[in-house]
């Protein structure tokens, strides 16, 4: 026995006198390619690992409990990222509390409530539209928005006197949740989708209505999918450095956090502050924070992937 | 009606009135998928009407064709073009590093790869997207720019073009492989045997039948990318300076329209001025730019779906 | 067609001809035959396919099992059998249209003019040169009707005229009539039935020596089907043709011999008799076809 996928290794015998081809060179060209195509896709690959090698070079010199304690300082031998991680975790809590019901809930409405016309099908093409503008138009909206609470002349969001949150935990994270929101819908777009619509004709043929048949059967098989979704979009959203700049999380703070209308600095903050210091101790520092995000962001997409998997074998479908 | 059905309806008529519960559900679930309008029609309205009032203060003529960018020194310069050349300039740049990188990579992961290789090497290329660009900013500053200034180009500054090129070329590299391989995995399989089938090598299949077939796919991925990278924010703070120059030498300091935005919200500048103005104007230009760059791309792709679905 | 025979023969050998059977048998008919249209008129059985103790395996599971046949040359030979039955797969080894799937290993001998296909030092790029295929859906190129025909031409290096040679192989396949004026319009803007004759006449403009047809009319209605049918018959004089048909009627109408394969309980496809098709359809040797044709399952 032998495998038919064994590379050809010379000229044919069966060849045309009228068609004329060198098929030692067609085959050294097809090599040639394919060589191109690996080298290619390995590139990136390589730019990836030299990234993450200079990074674990200088990340781990400042690594200690003291620079998960302490607050930012010029000396960076006691300079820490506490601010930095307490305000993250206040911005994201928030993030996710609110773009998970909305999300999920434009979601649902699209498959399992819209009729298909013109205003859904606006509303979509506005969703995918939106995902890709630029975090920082985002941010200039958050500015105005939430920060100052005007939309152009007049003010929008308003409790008495007082318009907007100010520079706070607060604005951060509805700007965020704005970014991420188009993620998180269609995410769980598509894992509503994947929701055989057998189990929703099961239901509705027991007289379920159809929020019954939402809540109780399309929901609950979707949820893996829709986390794994949630998360992604967390994921983003605690890399994302320029929306909060705009609105104006400050890059130094001594302090952390302790409600949703207190200032604020994040985790790409306080990195970009440090990288932003001429001095090699503060690109350390830097490399540090990074080592710290990027471990963050990895421990949720190792969480989505759980989930993934779980879900895989769980055989739902 | 027999008398056994009026009972039953009797029984549970409450649910045949529950339908104002449910329309109120709807209700509630229609207003969260309306959030995303009323979003874009936040950033519509913002940036037109404080880039309006900007446009009564400066004229557009002098924006859009004027050279020099100086809206916070005392002799004022209110031309967008320098912002603008160094937004295209790392555009176009980082275009060149990813478009050749991510269609080899969408090729050799559609058409070359085992199952086995392309299950480990597409999430490692994706994971290039899901690294934070100050990070990737990070990378430029301490490791490409003194590795270009040592070994390629040692007249640099400390801030260079280049290194935000190459550092954004390969932030977006997922985004061109991604959607390529997208589109080339769409090509049935019927037109690749239709090919092999009179004698064509694997080179020519991919080249001239299943490339060809993908093309307004991977056109739009590319289309998709740039506008990516022209809206990158961080890396290009970091790496490419703050210095507004029209130029096209890629080892020279430059400033991006999204880089501007950023320095003049790190600085003291009060709102209300027309210097603080300058940003709804440049971002403005910076939203139309990649708006109009997202809908072609999802037009192309939209069309290229109906040709195989 | 000359030509094409005579490198053959050169670049065989002897050596290693002595060492394969059936060989003295096919190498002087190879040598004499000149010209295809005289051949019909006497049809001689010259071999032009030999398939021996072919079995194949998809990533382990066996597919088909011992298979052997003498595929005559310039005639139409119809594969039939139930669904699963490897008529297809079968189909497919003879231009090693298998190599694309990953996992398939094959054992045995297809020996197209002697020459067998599957030696360690053929290149199966050029063996699907000589073996044309036309599919079960037609999928031309999304290109214009005339670089559907001159794709293989082009690829392969063709030196003659490719205008020539596009037209004739449209005249050939019956469609010059029909696309004559519209040679740059895109072949997908064709009706199904046109698709597939433009297909056939892509396989032709590569002047292949073998045509495989895997169920070419099974997308296609009546009247396109019979014009295809009627093309197949043309064809075959300068053609040796295979075609797996799921009909039987089919069958009947356009082919010389039929192969009829069966799958048993554990789904490994055999060849269970290959008759003149004539004879396999009115008196069939096997209790098996005879169930078959009488329509008793399948």
């Amino acid at each position: 026995m032998r495998s038919a996928n064994d590379p050809p290794t010379s000229q044919s015998r069966l060849v045309l006198s009228e068609y004329q081809t060198n098929n030692v060179l067609r085959h050294l060209k097809g090599r040639l390619f394919y060589l191109l195509c690996l080298l290619g896709s390995l590139v990136g690959i390589l730019l990836l690992v030299t990234l993450l090698n200079d990074i674990r070079q200088d990340g781990f010199h400042y690594m200690s409990k003291h620079f998960f304690t302490n607050f930012p300082s010029r000396k960076p031998e006691i300079a820490g990222f506490h601010g930095a991680i307490m305000g993250t975790l206040w911005v994201m809590g928030i993030v996710a509390i609110t773009s998970f019901p909305i999300g999920v809930g434009a979601a649902l409405y699209l498959e399992e409530y819209a009729i298909k016309n013109k205003l859904t099908s606006l509303i979509q093409t506005n969703i995918s539209n939106l995902a890709g503008v630029p975090s920082i138009v985002f941010g200039i909206l958050g500015l105005q928005l939430f920060v100052r609470g005007t939309i152009g002349y007049g003010p929008a969001i308003c409790i008495g006197e007082q318009c907007g949150f100010g520079r706070s935990v607060i604005s951060g994270a509805l700007t965020l949740t704005l970014l991420i929101l188009p993620i998180v819908i269609v995410a769980s777009q598509e894992a509503i989708k994947a929701v055989p619509p057998s189990i929703r004709e099961a239901s509705y043929g027991v007289g379920a209505t159809r929020w019954q048949t939402v809540s109780s059967h399309v929901l609950p098989q979707a949820m893996p999918g829709i986390m794994t979704g949630m998360i992604l979009a967390l994921s983003r959203a605690i890399g994302e450095t320029a929306p909060i700049i705009m609105i104006g999380a400050l890059t130094f703070v001594a302090f952390r956090p302790e409600g949703p209308l207190d200032p604020f600095t994040a985790m790409p903050i306080q990195v970009l502050n440090w990288i932003s210091r001429p001095q090699a101790a503060f690109h350390e520092l830097a490399a540090t924070g990074i080592v710290v995000l990027l471990i963050t962001l990895l421990t949720m997409n190792a969480i989505a992937v759980l989930i993934r998997i779980r879900l895989g074998q769980s055989g739902a479908r | 009606m027999s008398f056994e059905t009026t009972r039953v309806t009797a029984r549970y008529r409450q649910n045949l009135r529950s339908n104002l519960g449910g329309r109120l559900i709807g209700a509630v679930l229609f207003l969260c998928a309306f959030v995303t309008v009323v979003t874009t029609v936040g950033i519509v309205v913002i940036l037109f009407i404080e880039g309006l009032s900007f446009f009564a203060e400066v004229s557009p003529i002098e924006f859009f064709t004027g050279t020099k960018w100086t809206p916070l020194f005392t002799s004022k310069g209110f031309g967008v073009l320098p912002l603008i050349s160094g937004t295209v300039l790392i555009g176009l740049g980082a275009a060149c590093v990813a478009l050749p990188l991510g269609t080899l990579t969408a090729i050799y992961l559609s058409e070359y790869a085992t199952p086995r290789i392309r299950s480990v090497m597409k999430p490692l290329v994706e994971v290039l997207s899901g690294i934070p660009t100050v990070v990737y900013g990070y990378f430029a500053l301490t490791f490409i720019s003194p590795f270009i200034k040592e070994y390629l180009y040692p007249e640099a500054g400390p801030y260079m073009a280049i290194s935000a090129i190459v550092v954004v070329g390969i932030m977006i590299v997922p985004i061109v492989a991604s959607i390529s391989d997208d589109a080339l995995r769409a090509v049935p399989r019927e037109l690749r045997e239709a090919a092999y089938g009179v004698g064509a090598s694997k080179l020519e299949v991919n080249t001239r039948v299943v490339f060809p077939a993908a093309l307004s796919g991977v056109i739009a991925s590319y289309i998709l990318a740039i506008s990516r990278a022209i809206g990158e924010t961080m890396a290009v703070t970091v790496a490419a300076g703050a210095r507004p120059n029209l130029t096209a030498n890629p080892f020279e300091a430059v400033q991006t329209m999204t880089a501007y935005i950023v320095s003049v919200s790190l600085g003291d500048t009060p709102h209300g001025t027309i210097e603080f103005k300058t940003i709804f104007a440049v971002g403005l230009t910076l939203f139309f730019m990649t708006l109009v760059m997202n809908i072609i791309s999802s037009r192309i792709t939209k069309r290229f779906r109906e040709v195989y679905d | 067609m000359l030509g094409l025979r005579l490198a053959m023969v050169d670049a065989v050998g002897e050596g290693i001809m002595d060492k394969e059977e059936n060989r003295s048998l096919e190498v002087p008919e190879v040598a004499i035959s000149t010209n295809g249209a005289e051949e019909l008129e006497d049809r001689t059985e010259t071999v032009a396919i030999n398939i021996d103790a072919l079995s194949l395996w998809y990533t382990g599971v066996q597919a088909i099992e011992n298979v052997s046949l003498q595929i005559p040359e310039n005639q139409v030979t119809a594969l039939i059998g139930p669904s699963g039955c490897g008529k297809s797969t079968l189909l497919r080894c003879i231009n090693r249209m298998n190599d694309l799937i990953p996992g398939v290993t094959l054992d045995g001998h297809i020996k197209i003019h002697g020459e067998s296909i599957y030696e360690k030092d053929v290149d199966p790029v050029a063996v699907r040169r000589n073996v044309g295929m036309v599919f079960q859906k037609p999928n031309p190129f999304p290109k214009s009707i005339y670089e559907n025909v001159a794709f293989g031409a082009r690829i392969n290096g063709y030196k003659g005229n490719m205008d020539e040679l596009v037209r004739a192989s449209l005249e050939q396949a019956a469609l010059w009539d029909e696309v004559s004026d519209k040679l740059s319009e895109s072949g997908l803007t064709l009706s199904g039935g046109q698709q597939q004759r433009l297909c056939i006449a892509r396989a032709i403009a590569v002047k292949p020596e073998v045509i495989l047809m895997d169920e070419p009319c099974s997308a296609l209605d009546p009247i396109a089907t019979q014009r295809i049918e009627d093309l197949i018959r043309e064809l075959r004089s300068t053609y040796t043709i295979v075609i797996v048909t799921h009909n039987m009627q089919q069958a009947a109408r356009v082919s010389d011999k039929t192969a009829f394969m069966l799958a048993g309980e554990e789904r490994v496809g055999r060849l269970v008799e290959f008759s003149p098709t004539q004879e396999l359809f009115t008196n069939p040797s096997d209790s098996r076809t005879e169930d078959y044709i009488t329509g008793r399952f399948g």
